[in-house]
């Protein structure tokens, strides 16, 4: 009795759940509790090929391995970017890592924002705190090749002003006639010009065509259920709506059970899902 | 192993076998056991071990549970003893085979630290021939579940590959099911119908006492040689039949399956979850001695000096409520969303995911619930309150 072979592996030689090592090149202090990494193969080998709103598994020796989004521009491929907040043990552990350290990461996994389905079509990005992250090689790549869009609309909440990720990013595109960044915050302590309150009443600030339009979201579950609504009054079309979950992950590949979602393993068959395929999960408690 | 379990069960009938079956005599049992350690085979069969049925390491057929036959009910599980010569007259108890193509613990990989160098210690898992002896039919179905849980569609699992591999069956039909069982329903047993090197129906009545024995591979043919191969009688191959279609006539549960994905889906937000999640006391023990669970967890620890570290690989349950950990707080925090959780994904999503139940019947939950929680009568339940629902529905 042999275990059925039938599919081209790549070279797992190591197996799916060994990590491969990385050293950090470059880290960058985004807000008080948020940095992101940059890596490089340690062995000098290929990079991972990714798509936006893929993942890694990043793995910090002894003390554990999480899922993070890539948040890299795609088309730089002697880098991968990964942007992390502590908010555990690993990812505190991974805070206090120093340029020239060394990581394990494996992927990358999961679905891809369907940026060549959305061409011709006008774009709204919603992100809320750090899933403006997985967002960030979505507006990489639709740069790379503006004209094939029409309008694109990025749409950001964040908890406060000094957590406001990608600032620097953020005010060079907003300075762009090409591109509306609208930005808001839950609350303020420090002076702040700009909108209060939550992400959606940013989308009556905003002009798109909602029949042609494609709509991608990243946040907390809550944020895109009110955005999705809003989108639909609209007239967004539900099949033209994106999400990405977020769920406990162990491995990546569907073995450790820990993401599914009803029928769906986030892990694989996400965690970038056409909106029609979860809008039914979305709405039952504890599923 | 391609075709699906589906396909697999509906040949019980018919059963694709190599030739008529023999007739074989106890004693030839340790031929075989002596074939296999020739071949290198590592023998993981039952034995009696602190008052249950385990698997294994076992070299003889002396360490089979002699005489032994298990009594089971909700929330109960005793062994008797007797004077009897049979071998395999009881039904499956807490363990699975799949403690050795999964172990409960195993390492994914280790790394060590010198002078702030890290480096990966070569991860292969260790490749091991095993020889399952006794496996129930229920329980092969089991495995052939689980290979297609980890190599899925996208990834292929090296760990559960080294375990999986060269793996050989010594199947046992089986002549008693437990009262918890119910794999007719799921069209997973009593009998063996394909994927075995060698399938046994012990008769053991009348004073007599021999084995009918089923050549499934010539790697089963193969493990045969130093015994007499004597075809067996009408009489004797009646006598089998006649033990093998009285399990399954006495099988004491049912589970109704016309539907069951639909009847889970449309009833995700019935209250009787509510209901149950007072009685499940989330303490994972259906999921740590069903066959098929397959939810892991990782560890990570390092010695003493912190120059070396590892990743183990542990087995988890959908009834921790870590298991659906994400910053913030549980998905599932209470248990009645956690039984809802397990038991849609067993009967329904499963069917959706690998195009199986990811159930077969071995009844194992419903003996070792401590509160006698009976999925089987969970679902009859559910039906019912559904039909009275519809019911109720028509007359307003």
């Amino acid at each position: 009795m042999e275990l059925a072979i039938n599919k081209p592996q790549p070279d797992t030689s190591m197996g799916e759940m060994t990590p491969r090592l990385h050293t950090v090149t470059r880290i960058i202090k985004d807000t008080a509790d948020t940095f992101t990494l940059e890596l490089a193969p340690s062995d000098d080998g290929q990079l991972f090929q990714f798509k936006p709103g893929q993942f890694n598994m990043v793995y910090h020796y002894g003390v554990g391995e999480v899922p993070i989004s890539i948040s890299g521009d795609c088309e730089k491929t002697d880098r991968m970017v990964h942007t992390i907040r502590k908010v555990g043990t690993v990812t505190n552990a991974f805070s206090r890592l120093k340029k020239g350290d060394t990581v394990g990461l494996r992927g990358p996994y999961g679905t891809a924002w369907p940026i060549d389905g959305a061409e011709g079509n006008d774009l709204v990005i919603m992100a809320g705190g750090i899933g403006l992250a997985p967002l960030r090689p979505v507006l990489y790549s639709i740069l790379f090749r503006r004209r094939k869009f029409g309008r694109v609309v990025l749409l950001y909440g964040a908890r406060s002003p000094q957590d406001i990720l990608y600032k620097k990013e953020l005010q060079k595109w907003r300075a762009r006639f090409d591109l509306e960044i609208e930005i808001t915050v839950d609350r303020t302590i420090v002076p702040w010009r700009g909108n209060v309150g939550v992400v959606t009443t940013l989308i009556p600030r905003t002009t798109f065509d909602p029949l042609n339009t494609t709509a991608m979201l990243c946040g907390p579950e809550i944020m895109i259920r009110f955005s999705i609504m809003e989108l639909r009054n609209l007239g967004v079309p539900e099949e033209n709506i994106y999400v990405s979950l977020e769920r406990s992950m162990k491995c990546g590949c569907g073995f450790c059970g820990h993401c599914q979602c009803g029928q769906h393993f986030v892990c694989k068959d996400g965690p970038v899902f056409a909106y029609p395929v979860v809008k039914n999960l979305m709405l039952i408690r504890e599923i | 192993m391609s075709k699906s379990l589906q396909a697999d069960t509906d040949t019980l009938e018919s059963g694709a076998l190599h030739r008529t079956p023999l007739r074989m005599s106890p004693s030839d049992l340790g031929t075989i056991f002596a074939n296999l350690e020739k071949a290198e085979y590592t023998l993981i069969g039952p034995k009696v071990s602190e008052g249950i049925i385990a698997y294994d390491r076992i070299s003889h057929p002396d360490e089979l549970p002699r005489g032994v036959t298990d009594r089971q009910k909700p929330a109960e599980y005793r062994l008797s003893h007797s004077d009897q010569p049979h071998y395999f007259s009881y039904a499956v108890g807490p363990h699975t085979f799949k403690r050795f193509t999964f172990p409960p613990r195993h390492t994914l990989f280790t790394s060590t630290k010198e002078g702030g160098e890290l480096k990966l210690a070569d991860s292969s898992p260790p490749v091991r021939k095993f020889a399952f002896i006794g496996i129930r039919s229920c329980e092969i179905a089991a495995l052939l579940i689980q290979d297609k849980v980890f190599d899925n569609d996208q990834f292929r699992d090296n760990h559960y590959a080294a375990g999986r591999k060269d793996n050989f069956i010594l199947a046992v039909n089986c002549t008693h099911p437990a009262d918890t069982c119910f794999c007719v329903s799921t069209r997973s047993g009593p009998s063996v119908s394909e994927h075995f090197d060698l399938s046994i129906t012990e008769v053991c009545e009348s004073g007599e006492h021999f084995f009918i024995v089923y050549v499934g591979s010539d790697l089963g043919e193969s493990m045969l040689v130093g015994i007499d191969k004597i075809d067996a009688t009408d009489s004797e191959k009646a006598m089998a039949q006649s033990s093998l279609d009285k399990a399954a006539a006495n099988m004491q549960r049912s589970l109704s399956t016309d539907g069951l994905k639909e009847l889970l889906y449309d009833n995700a937000e019935s209250p009787h979850w509510e209901e149950l999640g007072k009685r499940c006391l989330s303490c994972t023990s259906c999921t740590m001695v069903c066959p098929t669970c397959f939810c892991s967890t990782v560890e990570d620890s390092t010695n003493l000096s912190g120059s070396e570290a590892t990743r183990t690989r542990v087995w988890d349950s959908c009834f921790n409520e870590d298991y659906s950990y994400i910053h913030g707080g549980s998905i599932r925090t209470s248990p009645a969303a956690r039984y809802r959780h397990w038991i849609t994904h067993k009967l329904a999503t499963w069917q959706d995911q690998f195009g199986s139940l990811g159930c077969v019947g071995c009844g194992r939950c419903i003996t070792w619930c401590p509160s006698s929680i009976d999925l089987t009568e969970e679902i009859s339940k559910l039906r019912k309150k559904q039909t009275d629902n519809k019911t109720t529905l028509v007359k307003e």
